[in-house]
């Protein structure tokens, strides 16, 4: 069956371009600005978005998107939130594909079943959830497959050739791969290294290959899109709405419009980037 | 769903997934995932190499003082005795100190870090990282990065770095750098945060040592397998110098290292009572304990399945323990089963209780012990009493007190 990341995925081959995948924290710095941010991607550009379940312990990110998440947990975020503001969204958006990123807990917490089902009702197409190895897919990888929700694997700088079949093995909607050892946030890797390891990548899979850890400015969303089916970029979107957040959480300007700026330019990135890798 | 059936033995998990039941496994980002492969395929060629187990053995023997002493603690046991005869119980088990205080460092922490930087030697790995509350497993750490000459970053909550800090200036002279954590309660919960954040940042050359029987599988195994050797030394020591099984044995648990060590051995001993002592803080009505098995429920933490304190959301709680070592929501998955399967009883000991148990065991032993033990002495307190006079009780006594000195002071309005 093909879901909305497939369908956009086809549509933007079709144009010759790679995709904007962005991400914001959900909830952070509460739910109604949070809302307005996830409604202002898509008219900046962003051809599929990243929702982050905001969790106590991300051990996989950096000091930007743990204080976003710690912010969206003070401002009183949940999963059921998290799942509300999707529905909320595709109330007025139903082409946009939305995938939610995060920790397994609060999944593993609502229960597998449930969580899907309302992710499903709730118009989430896909999952990229850190702490689930392909050693772990019976959790909730091949749940998700069933019930037909894409479920994203990270491929990373460590993921070899022996191991990169196992990586994709269940993958579904797009591979994820991540520019470095690291966590998020930190400097972009060695273009031409990312380059290379697309193409490896490509080796093994006809699936899009969207890049991400790193990538802040719309120059490296240009280069990274040369070569990648997708550019990710997370902590610049994060950082754009701490920016505009006082030191006791007010805000100083408004987020969605802030994000929106830093986002048309991204926009500008991407769909130049074939330019680029015909210079 | 029915009770799993009561296995034949309790001594042979994880399986090859890592799993204890449903708790274990390898919850862990895709660039951890060929590490800890790694590492099972290392560990799994030299827990059954001869030249592997010599070269630990010769350590433990000279540099950290094994066979650590089955102490026959006759000042406690005469004290409770007389608690039992006011009672007019008459009662009073015997009561043995498994000396782990006496190991090189002050704590059982060595038995697993030997073990692990012995691996790291094998492995080819250049720099370590650790992770520590109390600062035990730190000193420990930094005790044998010192002596293999490998760099040693340590991770340390903020809080825990105020309130132990003889250990963190221990560290610092055995060449280790600290680096206090900030985020959360700035706990060991956090230390391990960062630990991991670290070492999925420098994959290439660092062995993450970990210093409880918890994370991703192996750890939980060889961390585990590391600190057998105190319940296997107590289980000969206590069949020599009594000629039989103790009745009851006692461990206090955070994650749990200890406690697994000084249990595993005795599993199978089903005529042994095996009793582990969570940190009750300020009572499990509230919030501030961390009793995950007594208050919590299953979930997903760095790396593994197990018992953790948390919300509705799923959101992990910081805890509170009057003991740095104890301060952590989760526990190591293999005392998880333990628990869903009967073996093993767990308890909570109140901060109150710990504290008292701490005096007593100074004032009528001579020994300082360090607050985590303390909770386990402060549940042999309530429980010997009532036993007769032939029954025999042994506790682990993890570690030495001296670094929580400040801490009891401030604790009892004292100024030092």
């Amino acid at each position: 069956m093909t879901t909305r990341i497939d369908r956009r995925m086809a549509k933007l081959k079709a144009e010759g371009r790679p995709a904007l995948v962005t991400y914001f924290m959900s909830g952070d710095p509460d739910y109604d600005t949070a809302l307005s941010i996830m409604k202002a991607l898509p008219k900046a550009g962003a051809d599929i978005i990243e929702m982050g379940m905001p969790f106590s312990d991300p051990m996989a990110d950096g000091p930007a998107i743990q204080a976003a998440g710690l912010r969206a947990l003070k401002g009183g975020q949940t999963l059921v939130k998290t799942l509300k503001m999707a529905a909320d969204f595709r109330t007025g958006d139903n082409e946009t594909p939305i995938v939610l990123m995060g920790y397994y807990n609060p999944i593993y917490i609502y229960g597998v079943d449930r969580f899907l089902k309302d992710a499903i009702a709730s118009g989430i197409d896909g999952l990229i959830v850190v702490d689930l190895p392909p050693e772990m897919d019976e959790e909730l990888c091949i749940p998700a497959l069933k019930a037909g929700i894409n479920f994203i694997r990270l491929a990373t700088p460590t993921t070899d050739d022996k191991r990169l079949p196992k990586v994709l093995q269940n993958t579904s909607g797009f591979v994820y791969y991540v520019s470095m050892t690291g966590i998020t946030g930190s400097a972009l890797a060695d273009t031409g290294k990312v380059a290379a390891a697309v193409k490896r990548i490509k080796g093994h899979t006809d699936l899009p290959v969207c890049v991400g850890f790193g990538v802040k400015t719309a120059e490296q969303a240009r280069t990274i899109g040369a070569n990648a089916d997708g550019v990710v970029v997370g902590t610049a979107i994060v950082n754009a709405v701490a920016n505009v957040l006082g030191p006791k959480g007010e805000k100083t300007a408004d987020p969605a419009e802030a994000v929106a700026t830093l986002v048309s330019g991204l926009s500008q990135g991407v769909r130049s980037a074939r330019l680029a890798a015909a210079e | 769903m029915d009770k799993p059936a009561t296995p034949n033995s309790f001594r042979t998990g994880p399986d090859e997934q890592g799993m204890f039941g449903i708790f274990g496994g390898r919850f862990v980002a895709e660039t951890l995932m060929p590490l800890i492969l790694d590492l099972e395929r290392h560990w799994n060629e030299v827990k059954n190499d001869p030249d592997f187990k010599a070269e630990l053995q010769n350590l433990s023997t000279h540099y950290a003082g094994r066979p650590s002493k089955l102490y026959f603690a006759e000042g406690l046991t005469r004290h409770l005795r007389e608690v039992s005869s006011a009672k007019g119980l008459g009662g009073g088990a015997k009561v043995y100190f498994k000396r782990e205080d006496l190991n090189h460092t002050g704590s059982h922490k060595i038995n697993n870090c030997l073990g692990q930087i012995l691996l790291a030697k094998r492995m080819g790995k250049k720099r370590i990282i650790a992770e520590t509350g109390a600062g035990q497993h730190g000193v420990a750490s930094a005790t044998v990065a010192a002596r293999f000459g490998f760099p040693c970053v340590v991770y340390m909550g903020a809080t825990d770095v105020a309130r132990q800090s003889p250990n963190v200036f221990r560290m610092k002279l055995l060449g280790a750098e600290v680096r206090p954590v900030t985020a959360g309660h700035g706990t060991l919960k956090d230390a391990m945060n960062e630990a991991l954040r670290d070492w999925v940042t420098n994959v290439e050359d660092t062995y993450y040592l970990i210093g409880t029987a918890a994370g991703p599988h192996p750890y939980p195994e060889l961390v585990r397998d590391f600190q057998s050797v105190i319940g296997s030394e107590a289980r000969a020591q206590i069949l020599e110098q009594e000629g039989r099984l103790p009745d009851t044995i006692i461990a206090c648990v955070g994650g749990g290292s200890n406690a697994i060590g000084m249990f595993h051995p005795f599993l199978d001993d089903r005529q042994v009572r095996i009793i582990g002592i969570e940190a009750g803080g300020r009572g499990l009505d509230g919030i501030e304990h961390c009793a995950s098995m007594n208050a919590g429920a299953p979930g997903v933490l760095h790396g593994n399945r197990t018992y953790l304190l948390q919300n509705a959301d799923g959101q992990i709680m910081d805890g509170h323990s009057i003991s740095a070592g104890l301060d952590y929501p989760g526990v190591g998955p293999e005392h998880s089963w333990l628990r869903d399967s009967g073996r093993v009883e767990y308890v909570p000991i109140l901060d109150d209780e710990a504290l008292e148990a701490f005096q007593l065991t100074t004032r009528v032993e001579g020994i300082i012990p360090a607050l985590e033990s303390a909770h386990a002495i402060a549940h042999a307190v309530k429980i010997v009493p009532a036993m007769d006079k032939d029954q025999i009780v042994i506790v682990n006594l993890s570690g030495r007190g001296d670094k929580d000195v400040h801490t009891v002071a401030s604790m009892l309005g004292m100024e030092i």
